[in-house]
């Protein structure tokens, strides 16, 4: 018995294809119900939206969770994938069938939001942690009160999106966005994970435990922090676009910095560096907000913020409060796993020697700072063999 | 000039949010980013006092009332919401506070609505082109700031603040009660932040429950140009905000990219010298 299971385990390893393997399944699904016509007129709507949600959820994971970074303008990526696919995909309107032009303004929009994470990249590799975060939120209201302003983006009235009308117009004789969308989701996972796996993701997480450390073990910092950021602002610009084909016009006050926030809730409440947890989170408030936003009007929309902020203050007290560190250990879902496997099929887990590091990263660690006298005493950003340092007086 | 006087007293106000913030920074080492919905809480604070009458008795009442509740919320805040988290990492509290601030904005819409309300607290009438509110706003914000540096420098309890600043475990082993500093930080932030929120309404007077983001993350802006810990920074960094937002305000071609330009001057500052303009240099040890 214990045999079967432990060889079971060695056979596939499931849990590295689960992702795939659940949005492929929702992507059939909802494609079959499609064709046979037993969906109704919101449902491709609110899949297209879970879809740029998880996009956003998980390539924010990369900032957030992989590299270590606050980003608080996410949605500011968005929106210049947003604003620039649109804009790519009005011109080409017309003249070329329509899954074209979204792979072509899916590709413009990526590219113009990796262009901005470049440049958002470049503050840094001179500011960490909370610099950086404000650094990020400016950035978003920058593109956002540029986009607001220039005429050629339509001002304040937004700017139309000849993709959505044409989509209108084509009805059922088009290919449905969600379809396009989902393969979008799964070509992200696809360079996502195998970016997490590969030498490169474990060098960018040694960046995120100790800069400084990684640096001295031959990490090339600069480029790493820069990928990760173009990385993560081609994805937001993608979701972007995939944005442009559910409204019309666009508006620059959704990219606002709550959406960002809201974005951050997701990868929050789905473990930070949790590949899977941001794909069930980003559903689960998608779903949440598209259930409550006819439930709730008016007024009573602020119960949605109310539960957001709960959500997020008691889940983060939670997992890291020193106070509640035992609580933790006594609920640990792997542990409480473990045991009913122990008790249940009495087989000992081969899985607490070969931990996967996915599961540990909801946890971002603390820089380690050493006693003073022990440490070598350098600067990396000012330093200089030939001048001494101002800072030493 | 009249347009530098009008930058000055709106940099006084970012200046008094910005220190809430510094200071928060520099004790307890967290971004308080609840703090400008601390503004909103005082200006509906203000706003319901004001509905029993609105005579003169009333208006000082709601001053008093708006410190008060502020005060009060700033401290309770800490202590529900930070003081579990203290020694978790930084990324942990900072998302605390984006939720603490998420909380404070919904419970004002589920309470007042997501309206805005008018609220009469300016001070009609002028001098030489000035408004008497103006006036008030920069006279009575440079006392504040200057009460507090003297506090800080001059008595024990402003002393203990700083050594707290410099190293917690030194300062806890000279017999400081961190606790106690960490929560007058709170309240000393979120009574100054009501005074802001009062000066707020004398330029601006409506109410609602978004009030406090845009001026909360502008003034934090002013604190990180200044040098984020450094309270004479905060002073600087919001005044030097205020007076560009105004001028940029006043030239028409350039008037609506004003949020751009300032927080463009926060990125370049930010470049030219990591911790801004007075902040101190921290060394990053393996």
């Amino acid at each position: 018995m214990s045999n079967y299971f432990k060889n079971i385990k060695n056979a596939f390893k499931l849990k590295h294809y689960v992702n795939y393997i659940g949005v492929g399944a929702v992507l059939l699904l909802f494609t079959v119900l499609y064709y046979v016509g037993a969906l109704n007129r919101a449902t491709p709507n609110l899949l297209i939206q879970i879809g740029y949600s998880i996009i956003l959820a998980v390539s924010l994971n990369l900032v957030v969770g992989l590299l270590g970074e606050l980003s608080l303008g996410h949605a500011g990526f968005m929106c210049v994938g947003a604003y620039l696919g649109a804009t790519v995909a009005n011109a080409l309107a017309g003249t070329l069938p329509l899954t074209l032009v979204l792979i072509i303004s899916i590709l413009a929009g990526g590219v113009s939001a990796a262009v901005f994470g470049f440049i958002v990249g470049l503050p840094a590799l001179r500011l960490r942690g909370d610099y950086l975060a404000i650094v990020t939120l400016a950035f978003g209201e920058i593109v956002r009160n540029i986009c607001k302003n220039l005429p050629f983006f339509g001002g304040a009235q937004g700017l139309q999106s000849e993709f959505y009308t044409e989509y209108l117009k084509a009805g059922k004789r088009a290919l449905p966005l969600f379809i396009p969308t989902f393969i979008a989701v799964l070509f992200m996972l696809f360079v996502v994970q195998n970016l997490i796996r590969s030498k490169h993701g474990r060098a960018i997480t040694a960046i995120r435990d100790n800069e400084i450390a990684a640096k001295a073990m031959g990490v090339n910092v600069t480029y790493y922090k820069l990928f990760v950021f173009v990385v993560s602002a081609f994805f937001a610009g993608v979701a972007g676009v995939i944005y442009t084909g559910t409204t019309s016009p666009i508006q620059y006050s959704f990219f606002s910095y709550n959406y960002s926030i809201e974005i951050l809730v997701m990868v929050v409440l789905g473990g930070m560096g949790s590949i899977g947890g941001s794909i069930i989170s980003a559903i689960l408030i998608t779903y949440i907000n598209f259930a409550l936003k006819s439930m709730l009007s008016g007024d009573m929309a602020a119960v949605k913020t109310l539960v957001y902020a709960l959500i997020l203050i008691v889940m983060v007290i939670y997992k890291n409060a020193p106070a509640l560190k035992n609580v933790r250990e006594k609920f640990n879902l792997q542990n409480l796993k473990e045991k009913i496997m122990s008790k249940v099929f009495k087989v000992k887990s081969s899985e607490s020697d070969i931990r996967d590091d996915a599961g540990e990263w909801d946890e971002i660690p603390t820089k380690i700072i050493t006693d003073e006298v022990l440490s070598t005493d350098f600067n990396l950003t000012t330093y200089t063999p030939d001048k001494p340092d101002k800072n030493q007086k | 000039m009249s347009t530098l006087i009008d930058g000055l007293s709106l940099g006084a106000i970012y200046a008094l949010i910005a220190l809430g913030y510094t200071m928060v920074y520099g004790i307890a080492k967290m971004l308080n980013f609840a703090h400008g919905d601390i503004i909103m809480v005082g200006a509906y604070a203000v706003f319901t006092t004001l509905m029993m009458g609105e005579t003169v008795g009333a208006k000082i009442l709601a001053i008093v009332v708006s410190v008060v509740v502020c005060t009060a919320l700033g401290v309770l805040v800490e202590k529900c919401a930070y003081r579990p988290l203290r020694g978790a990492s930084p990324l942990a509290v900072l998302i605390t506070a984006i939720g603490v601030s998420y909380l404070l904005q919904g419970m004002s819409q589920l309470i007042f609505g997501a309206k805005s309300h008018p609220v009469d607290f300016t001070i009609h009438g002028s001098f030489m082109g000035i408004n008497y509110s103006t006036i008030v706003t920069l006279v009575v914000a440079t006392i504040i700031m200057i009460g507090l540096t003297l506090f800080v420098n001059l008595t024990k309890t402003g002393r203990a603040m700083v050594a707290v600043s410099e190293d917690r475990a030194a300062a806890q082993l000279m017999g400081v009660n961190v606790n106690f500093i960490i929560m007058l930080t709170f309240a000393i932030g979120s009574a100054l932040a009501a005074c802001a929120s009062i000066f707020y309404l004398m330029q601006i007077p409506t109410v609602s429950p978004t009030l406090g983001s845009m001026p909360g993350i502008k003034a934090f802006t002013a604190a990180v140009i200044g040098g984020i810990g450094s309270i004479p920074g905060a002073m600087i960094g919001g005044v030097l905000l205020g007076v560009i937002e105004k001028l940029a305000l006043s030239v028409p071609a350039i008037a609506p990219y004003t949020t751009a330009i300032e927080f463009s001057l926060l990125i370049i500052i930010l470049l030219v010298k990591p911790t801004g303009l007075l902040g101190k240099k921290r060394r990053e040890k393996v």
